[in-house]
């Protein structure tokens, strides 16, 4: 069973923030949505390669050559906000910063 | 009660690509704020990662320097987290398959040797860089967003700040001399997290970890870690117990301060890159790689002293850097007589690079110059005297030595015709230190060659003027 620590806990690394009431059914649902993926677990997989992905080509390599695709002026158009060709962005406070 | 010590670091370093790990936007230090981004370093939706063959193989070389067995059928895994330097909101690294494993790293701590283990190494891509305003604001710059990085995780082998410190000192060397890297920690280009743990002798399990954070030098990780192992030590002498948090080191202070208690593990939400394939990094590549790895620092000292005849200290001096060794081996392969060379460069040289604080690379000073200058005094041509300041003038100006020697008039007087006259005339004038010679006070002999020296402005040939001189000398 999924307790509503867990929603909660789920919500904050996914960024999102709900109202008391909906927590509730969502505890609800993603019971449901684990339950159903659990199934998968009682296949025998014993001997088998993990598949990590679907997709049937392997090993594209690009080669190194720097391109400027974009300029720095299309870039920062969609920024909401810049400040001497910065983004500028709301202080994150409760991450620690490299440098 | 005695403590063991038990540490482990892991080191991000910037592979050295013309462009990003996963989008084909340029990689230049210092370049003007988000001029070498896309969309995709944007994470803008609908855009597709692309793997860089030359990072890849880059990071292959890295592993095989150090003695990593490499990982022949791998994939990309997302590192999930929310933070502005990086706008999609994941990392793509290799949790699952790394690049690399179980590889080590030599040192010697107290004439010791000592294998430390490395544990995994795996390519992943660097984040942008945050500036802090005070007015609540952060400032981000995405150029270094998408750099290739080799993150190499070292077994907790080392039980003293000194066995990191060297552990760092050998890594960073085996990695330069691959080319892979510039490895510079001012720049950036190398970065170092700590764990350190301490318990008492004898325990088999480890103390609580406590990771530390802003360390900008070796030095500051050497210092970091001492005064960590002191911390620990007094907290569990008193019955205390050490919590699971991450410190920061203060370079003022030389203590370190707590930044965050961590609860819990992170929680990354790691899973296979849907937007990307497997790869097979087949072993004929790998063979290649490993076939045309540049000679490391290890193999160039011993050809060196084998070799080129170079004693073992000035050896190790010339493979210190790899800007150094090749500065040697290129003006070597001038036919310059490889003693002399080496005695330049660990003498003239770096008392320059130390007087003016700049590096090699930064002088005007060429390999072939140097050659240059080093055969002219051999063929006798200028005397070591004259060199110094041809020396000064190729190393200030660049200037080819031959023709200035020339252009100057400084080529040495070698010819007993000319020498002979003045010497003759230089003994006549003093009576007195013939006398002083004939005495037997060796210095007269000096006094005198000085005297044609000043005479010649230091062009005489000294072999020719002792030999002229003491024959004279005995004949009187």
């Amino acid at each position: 069973m999924i307790s509503k620590d867990e929603i909660l806990h789920v919500a904050t690394l996914a960024n999102l923030k709900f109202q008391p009431d909906e927590v509730d059914s969502f505890v609800d649902q993603l019971d449901k949505i684990v339950n159903m993926e659990s199934k998968l677990s009682s296949v025998d997989t014993t001997g088998i390669e993990p598949t990590y992905n679907m997709g049937d080509t392997s090993t594209v390599f690009r080669e190194d050559k720097g391109i400027h695709t974009q300029t720095r002026e299309q870039m920062l158009e969609n920024v909401p906000e810049t400040d001497n060709n910065l983004i500028k962005v709301p202080t994150i406070v409760d991450k620690e910063d490299d440098e | 009660m005695n403590f063991e010590t038990t540490i482990g670091l892991e080191v991000h370093v910037e592979l050295k690509t013309k462009s990003k790990m996963y989008s084909p936007s340029p990689v230049a230090y210092g370049a003007d704020s988000n001029v070498n981004t896309n969309v995709i370093d944007f994470g803008f939706p609908g855009t597709l990662p692309t793997v860089n063959k030359n990072g890849y193989r880059l990071g292959v070389m890295v592993a095989l320097a150090l003695n990593a067995e490499i990982e022949h059928h791998t994939h990309f895994d997302r590192k999930n987290y929310f933070y502005p330097d990086n706008p999609k909101a994941y990392q793509i690294t290799q949790q699952d398959k790394p690049l690399g494993h179980d590889g080590y790293v030599e040192i010697e701590v107290d004439g010791k040797k000592k294998k430390i283990g490395v544990e995994e190494l795996h390519v992943e891509e660097d984040a942008g860089k945050n500036t802090h305003g005070n007015n609540g604001y952060s400032y981000v710059d995405l150029n270094r967003q998408g750099t290739p990085l080799i993150e190499i995780v070292s077994k907790p082998d080392m039980h003293s700040p000194e066995e990191a410190y060297q552990y760092l000192e050998n890594l960073r060397k085996i990695i330069q001399f691959t080319g892979a890297s510039d490895v510079k920690m001012e720049e950036g280009s190398m970065r170092v997290d700590t764990n350190i743990s301490i318990r008492p002798v004898g325990s088999d399990t480890y103390g609580t970890k406590v990771e530390l954070k802003n360390l900008n030098s070796f030095n500051h990780v050497k210092l970091g870690l001492a005064y960590e192992e002191k911390r620990q030590a007094n907290i569990l002498k008193q019955g205390g117990r050490i919590g699971q948090e991450t410190r920061r080191f203060d370079e003022k202070t030389g203590e370190t301060f707590l930044m965050r208690v961590k609860s819990g593990a992170d929680d990354y939400r790691y899973f296979p890159e849907p937007d990307l394939p497997d790869y097979d990094i087949s072993p004929e590549w790998v063979a290649e790689i490993k076939a045309n790895l540049p000679e490391s620092a290890a193999k160039r000292r011993v050809r060196y002293i084998n070799e080129l005849g170079i004693p073992e200290y000035d050896a190790g001096v010339l493979t210190d850097t790899k800007e150094m060794s090749d500065f040697f081996d290129e003006a070597v392969s001038y036919k310059a007589n490889p003693k002399l060379v080496s005695n330049w460069l660990m003498g003239e040289v770096n008392g320059y690079l130390n007087e003016k604080k700049v590096g090699l690379l930064d002088t005007k000073l060429t390999p072939e110059h140097l050659a240059k200058m080093i055969n002219l005094i051999s063929d006798g041509t200028i005397s070591s005297k004259i060199a110094k300041k041809v020396f000064k003038e190729t190393i200030s100006n660049g200037t080819e030595p031959e023709e200035w020697v020339k252009s100057k008039g400084l080529v040495q007087e070698s010819d007993p015709a000319v020498l002979k006259p003045m010497i003759l005339e230089i003994l006549d004038n003093n009576q007195q230190s013939i006398d002083d010679f004939k005495n037997g006070k060796d210095r007269a002999v000096g006094y005198l060659v000085g005297q044609i020296m000043k005479q010649t402005h230091g062009q005489a040939n000294p072999k020719v003027v002792n030999k002229i001189l003491m024959a004279e000398l005995n004949s009187r």
